[in-house]
């Protein structure tokens, strides 16, 4: 299949007062269509700031130190301000985690979609229309036509969810980052809107990047798996490889410490610490401090080790289970 | 056993203030609909000593709200709360130190102009537990117990972490040692790794201090964990309400059934793709709710007379309680 994005060695960094934050050290993926990747994470781990630096959204004191974001054959970075709006919602497009925020409160979805669809195509009114009612069906909003003159406020969470996604789908854009989608959503919703992203992905053979700290859902929708650390990926590969037999201590961690894999009532087996702060990294290797299998040699950065389809950062990689 | 911790007939019911526009329609003469939500609709429940209840349900089915109720914040509407057999509330005033409170967001729950020593300090000196001079040791040594360095007594909510202050939220909360732990969501704003630390932690001083608790969460993997018992409540209504395993492994309730299985579950093996079968539908409206069970709009089971008349809670096999016409039947896998 064809590669639509190809990310490599992006840094992304925050310039403030107390010191440079290197949000993205290093991130390199590539992308291709249709297909499906999850960026797992916790808080401050860079998996957002990665989503927003392949926009171009990212604003001062953050910036793009170095790296390459080839969309569809193009580099992103460095181009000027005019020529990435050009891209934006064509061929990038992101979903937001709020969509209370994500949506103008003033504007009818009928005005906000028919915005979106101007910005980069002309088309009479009743085209445009017709093109709102298809994509808002598509993401399984009932009475798409009547729906259209409603005000943000008349729609449900769920509902609000499925409107910028719809907004998102507009110009089937090659790649649609989804930042924490359902996190605001209650469980039975997720449920439904986890159901559409994945035959949207189907049919339309748009690419997702799926950010979130949730290892399980996650799990129901990607084919492949980013772990982020502390502005690094630390473990990259298929999910259920990576989930079945990690290879970094850090995502061992992340899978154990979840409460659906352990006894109920028994202590759940913990990380020990916190995650570090993006101000004062060392030389070393961040997960470091809490990690058990830590030796002298995790005083210098692990370089990223790969076999066929499976990479990992540590000096000390967890036992591939039978054949590599 | 005996009951330790009842929940009698709670009804707890929100008016919208009375408009100036409702006022003038009153006025002439036009007739008023007085809303109102019953964010807590006649919800019984029982809780024997040193035993956890989970609570579960999706946003919005007053979940907090029987947790306020339950802690002396909000007074019912209608039915009584007793602990040890003494009411939690009497004339919308607090009358036990029994019952504490640990919320969601410690971010909210701390006061950031108050050393988080002194917030410690502050209920039990309030209340005699302990005399001001004693007061330093005894939150030292509650720091200590909740894993924080008792050196950081002196500091400030905003030069912590996350993890850090919901620690600091339980110290408090157990600092007036009470009978009854409150926790609403106590885990739900923290990340995975540090999740776990703070369960681990709940499991530890649970155990050692033989304490009775309400545990209020949406995420039913740590309800699970942590729960003797597990309630389900969707619109204000308990709907199913069972030991712990039974419920999980044999839910009784169209509902229950629904919600554990949208639990996105780690896939470990993808040989063929999730099956997502999710609820159809969205919570009604509180303000507006159906007639009848409330879940029948959603409900793929729902026969006529569920659109007329609510379903009571009924006692089933094995101490498990259902409000559903026809639940699916556990006999045999409780």
């Amino acid at each position: 299949m064809t590669l639509v994005l190809d990310v490599q060695d992006l840094c992304t960094s925050f310039h403030t007062r107390a010191g440079v934050v290197k949000a993205v050290n290093g991130v390199s993926f590539t992308l291709r269509k249709g297909e499906v990747l999850g960026l797992v994470g916790e808080s401050g781990s860079g998996k957002t700031v990665t989503g927003f630096s392949l926009l171009g959204l990212v604003d001062a004191p953050g910036r793009i130190d170095r790296g390459r974001i080839v969309l569809n054959g193009q580099d992103l970075v460095g181009l000027p301000e005019r020529e990435l709006r050009k891209r934006r919602g064509r061929d990038i497009a992101m979903i937001f985690q709020d969509p209370i925020a994500t949506l103008n409160p003033l504007l009818s979805i009928r005005t906000q979609m028919t915005m979106a669809l101007d910005a980069h195509a002309s088309m009479g009114r009743a085209a445009a229309e017709k093109r709102c009612v298809e994509v808002l069906e598509k993401v399984g909003i009932p009475d798409p036509r009547s729906r259209l003159d409603n005000y943000p406020h008349e729609f449900s969470g769920g509902m609000r969810q499925r409107v910028a996604i719809a907004i998102a789908l507009l110009h089937n854009p090659s790649v649609i980052v989804a930042d924490e989608p359902t996190t605001a959503l209650d469980v039975s919703i997720q449920a439904q809107i986890l159901h559409e992203m994945r035959s949207l992905a189907q049919e339309t053979g748009t690419a997702l990047i799926w950010i979130s700290h949730d290892l399980a859902t996650v799990s129901s929708l990607a084919t492949r798996l980013l772990v982020m650390y502390a502005g690094r990926v630390v473990e990259e590969g298929p999910t259920a490889e990576v989930l079945n037999n990690p290879r970094h201590p850090y995502t061992r961690g992340l899978i154990d410490s979840l409460p659906a894999t352990a006894e109920p009532g028994k202590p759940l087996s913990q990380i020990p610490g916190t995650t570090p702060s993006l101000l004062s990294l060392g030389q070393g290797c961040p997960f470091k401090p809490r990690c058990t299998y830590a030796t002298d040699i995790c005083d210098t950065a692990p370089a990223l080790s790969a076999v066929t389809k499976r990479a990992w950062r540590c000096h000390h990689p967890l036992a591939m289970e039978g054949a590599a | 056993m005996d009951a330790f911790f009842e929940v009698e007939n709670v009804v707890r019911e929100f008016r919208p203030p009375v408009t100036l526009g409702d006022k003038i329609a009153a006025r002439l003469g036009a007739k008023v609909e007085m809303r109102s939500v019953k964010a807590v609709n006649d919800v019984s429940l029982t809780l024997e000593k040193g035993k956890t209840l989970g609570l579960v349900g999706e946003s919005g089915c007053g979940k907090s709200t029987l947790g306020k109720v339950a802690a002396g914040i909000l007074a019912p509407t209608a039915g009584t709360v007793l602990l040890d057999g003494k009411p939690v509330m009497t004339d919308g005033r607090k009358q036990t130190t029994r019952v504490q409170t640990v919320f969601q967001d410690p971010f909210a729950s701390l006061d950031p102009r108050m050393k988080v020593g002194d917030a410690v300090a502050e209920g039990p000196i309030e209340h005699g537990l302990v005399t001001r001079a004693d007061a330093r040791a005894y939150v030292l040594d509650w720091f200590a117990r909740v894993g924080l360095d008792p050196s950081y007594a002196n500091r400030y909510p905003h030069q912590f972490s996350g993890g850090q202050r919901q620690r600091i939220a339980i110290a408090r909360a157990l600092a007036m040692q009470p009978d009854l732990l409150i926790c609403d969501e106590p885990v739900a704003s923290l990340d995975v790794s540090i999740q776990a630390q703070v369960i681990n932690l709940f499991l530890d001083l649970r155990r050692d201090l033989d304490l009775t608790c309400l545990f209020i969460s949406h995420d039913l993997s740590v309800v699970r964990h942590v729960s003797d018992r597990v309630a389900v409540m969707y619109l204000g209504r308990i709907v199913e309400e069972a030991p712990t395993e039974a419920l999980f492994e044999a839910p009784a309730h169209p509902y229950t059934r629904a919600l554990i299985a949208s639990i996105p579950k780690l896939v470990l093996n993808r040989e063929t793709l999730v099956e997502f079968d999710p609820i159809a539908g969205e919570i009604p409206s509180p303000l507006s709710p159906p007639p009848g069970c409330y879940f029948a709009p959603r409900c793929p089971l729902a026969a006529d007379r569920c659109r007329e008349t609510a379903p009571d809670l009924r006692t089933t096999e094995n101490g498990r309680r259902v409000a559903c016409y026809f639940p699916v039947s556990t006999r045999g896998a409780d």
